[in-house]
């Protein structure tokens, strides 16, 4: 028995490195097949642009990281956007004009000399943005992580409300401009390969290439992978179980020696941190910060490609996460004309959100567990839990006298 | 001198009006096993939740090992040698039974974050190390085989058995059983009862029990603490609790004595 599952488990890993290498291999032709995709009849419609790729691949990587708090340690975090936004005024404080009092330069790629500001390479940027970031998610989760469920996911809402709001404002902090106000913070400087790129044939500058689109999503699908892998080496280890644990019971986690605290505040800031370097990667692709970027439908947007993909799943995160931040880049106006070409008035992009709104409710009704359900929940959904356990009339009678459940 | 493994004393927990544990002292001798009986709502399980920092006392000490507990988290208690089941069974259902001894182990092992995403020989090191001695401890506990199942899966008795290898995995000097017998048939309740035994014996344990079952708290403990309304009534080895008129009274009612 216990060897069969071995052996299914280590085929299902094989399967994983085949579909990571073929899916590899497709990132890689994308920008170049892209152009001939488009021209196949009726589905060409639909294939998605380089650049909205971009903005997909992207979007899937806070999944993944959101994916880790809420999936792995069942806290449920209505205020991700959050996380994106301090990625990406990290990356507006450390590689744009916006501080012109000083003039640095630390490897920045494509900016003439003597440019304003400080200017510090992107790629140094990213794990900055990131370490920056978790360093917020410590600082929001000490707090917030003693509450529990619904009251958690309230004051994350909360937070998720706060920091763009501190960003609209901090335009005049006692004087300094913090953020530029609701101008944003814009342009910030591209990722490339600087001097010694170019001197080997490739772009200085992403943003001055011609193929400015192609290396962005080159980069963000190494950076997705990078969170991929960590998500599932992290899932698998000791700080993956006692997560899973505190998701399942945190009283009997507790009392098996997993301090509930800190194990949720790593969640929380490991998780900021895959936000924060992908808030950072996409500003510098869009080249600004704004903080109309960081409404509260961004968190539920996150939140919803990991229900629809599968929570705690994630190939299912992946899947989700793809799928919604296409119609959302571009699916729904493609579907939109395809309809309008037929003469229907008909634009689906006006009803994105009771689009979203009916997927979801969809997917609760028939596939609660998301599109690739976790291990876990597939299990259960096949099987079904014991949960009701006969003896449970013997429990004891008094409300006081229960089994720790104080909540 | 005896050699206390638990002093507990004036432990007192008040739930608004209502006292669930009443200036309690208590002691356990090193290496015993001890029942706590009492009629249902007499406060065992409130004074283990004490014990184990899940409820914080309303006064009152409680000194484990030399070490005073009141007012440490939960981790930290059981970091310390204390190890419980739940009388509701509380396993964490959707992991396999092997991950959920694992768990019983995260206070023992030391892998960290960067460790654990680059594999580093240390950390593999460790947890095929855990591994090996999670998958004993779960033949130990009598759960030779279906260890890659989810918890939740397993068939109840089989869960009652988990329930104490997880505790186990914490390495406890201490071990709280929560009703361990509650819905097993008398044949399971016997070998349980022989592996309680066993337990304390091999790995040099401390045993505390809640228990219904008389046959139980007769069969395994050594020494008896009866609980009433919060209050401790009565204690001393089986022979004498049973003789003792208020138990007796606090179980079947006014009248049934003589």
């Amino acid at each position: 028995m216990t060897g069969l599952r071995h052996r299914a488990w280590s085929a299902a890993g094989n399967r994983n490195t085949v579909a990571v290498v073929v899916l590899l291999v497709l990132a890689l032709i994308y920008p170049t097949i892209v152009g001939s995709l488009q021209l196949v009849p009726v589905i060409g419609d639909f294939v998605p642009k380089t650049d909205s790729m971009v903005v997909m691949v992207v979007f899937t990587t806070m999944a993944i990281g959101l994916n880790m708090v809420v999936g792995y340690a069942g806290l449920l975090d209505l205020g991700y956007v959050a996380f994106y936004a301090v990625g990406a005024y990290t990356a507006g404080w450390f590689a744009s004009q916006q501080f012109s009092q000083v003039s640095i330069d630390f490897g920045a790629a494509g900016i003439p000399d003597g440019l304003p500001g400080i200017h510090i390479s992107m790629w140094l940027v990213l794990p900055v943005a990131g370490a920056l970031t978790m360093l917020a998610g410590t600082a929001i989760g000490i707090p917030t992580l003693r509450l529990r469920g619904d009251y958690l996911a309230i004051v994350t809402l909360g937070f998720g409300e706060i920091v763009p709001q501190v960003v609209r404002n901090a335009d005049n902090v006692y004087g300094f401009d913090l953020t530029h106000g609701t101008f944003g913070i814009t342009p910030i400087d591209s990722l490339g390969f600087g001097a010694v790129g170019a001197a080997l044939g490739l772009p200085e500058s992403f943003r001055q290439s011609s193929d400015r689109a192609q290396w962005y999503f080159w980069f963000a699908v190494v950076i997705l992978l990078i969170t991929v892998f960590c998500s599932v080496r992290l899932r698998d280890s000791r700080l993956g179980r006692a997560w899973i644990a505190i998701r399942e019971d945190e009283t009997a986690a507790a009392a098996m020696g997993v301090p509930l605290m800190r194990t949720k505040t790593w969640a929380y800031a490991i998780g900021a941190f895959f936000g924060g370097v992908a808030g950072a990667f996409y500003a510098s692709f869009k080249g600004g910060a704004f903080p109309a970027d960081f409404y509260f439908n961004i968190s539920v947007f996150l939140l919803c490609m990991v229900i629809l993909g599968g929570v705690g799943s994630v190939w299912g995160v992946i899947l989700g996460g793809m799928l919604l931040s296409y119609l959302n880049v571009e699916g729904l106006a493609n579907i939109g004309s395809t309809i309008q070409a037929t003469g229907l008035a008909f634009d689906p992009t006006k009803y994105q959100f009771g689009i979203y709104g009916s997927i979801i409710v969809l997917m609760m009704l028939f596939r609660p567990a998301g599109l690739i359900p976790e291990r876990r929940h597939r299990v259960e959904m096949e099987e079904g839990v014991h949960d009701t356990p006969f003896y449970d009339v013997q429990r004891e009678g008094t409300l006081t006298d229960r089994d720790g459940s104080d909540d | 001198m005896t050699d206390h493994l638990v002093e507990v004393t004036q432990l007192r927990k008040e739930f608004g009006g209502l006292v669930a544990t009443n200036d309690i002292d208590f002691t356990v001798e090193r290496g015993s096993i001890v029942s706590l009986i009492g009629p249902n709502g007499a406060g065992k399980t409130t004074f283990f939740n004490q014990l184990t920092g899940v409820y914080q006392p309303t006064s009152g000490s409680i000194l484990f090992d030399g070490v005073e507990v009141v007012g440490m988290p939960p981790h930290a208690i059981t970091a310390l040698g204390i190890g419980r089941t739940f009388q509701n069974i509380r396993l964490f259902a959707q992991m396999t039974a092997l991950e959920n001894v694992l768990v019983g182990m995260h206070s023992c092992l030391h892998g960290g974050i960067l460790g654990s995403i680059f594999r580093t020989p240390k950390v593999r090191r460790e947890e095929a190390a855990a591994r090996e001695k999670a998958r004993e401890l779960l033949v130990y506990s009598g759960l030779p085989k279906r260890h890659e199942e989810q918890a939740g899966s397993l068939p109840y008795g089989d869960q009652r058995r988990l329930e104490v290898a997880r505790a186990l995995a914490t390495d406890p000097k201490l071990l709280l059983l929560d009703e361990p017998t509650a819905g097993m048939n008398p044949q399971e309740t016997a070998t349980f009862i022989a592996f309680v035994r066993r337990v304390r014996d091999e790995k040099q344990l401390t045993v505390l029990l809640i228990e219904h079952d008389m046959k139980v708290v007769m069969g395994v403990s050594e020494r008896c603490t009866v609980l009433e309304y919060g209050e401790k009534i009565a204690e001393g080895t089986p022979a004498v609790i049973q003789s003792n008129e208020r138990v007796i009274e606090a179980y079947l009612g006014k009248g049934a004595v003589g």
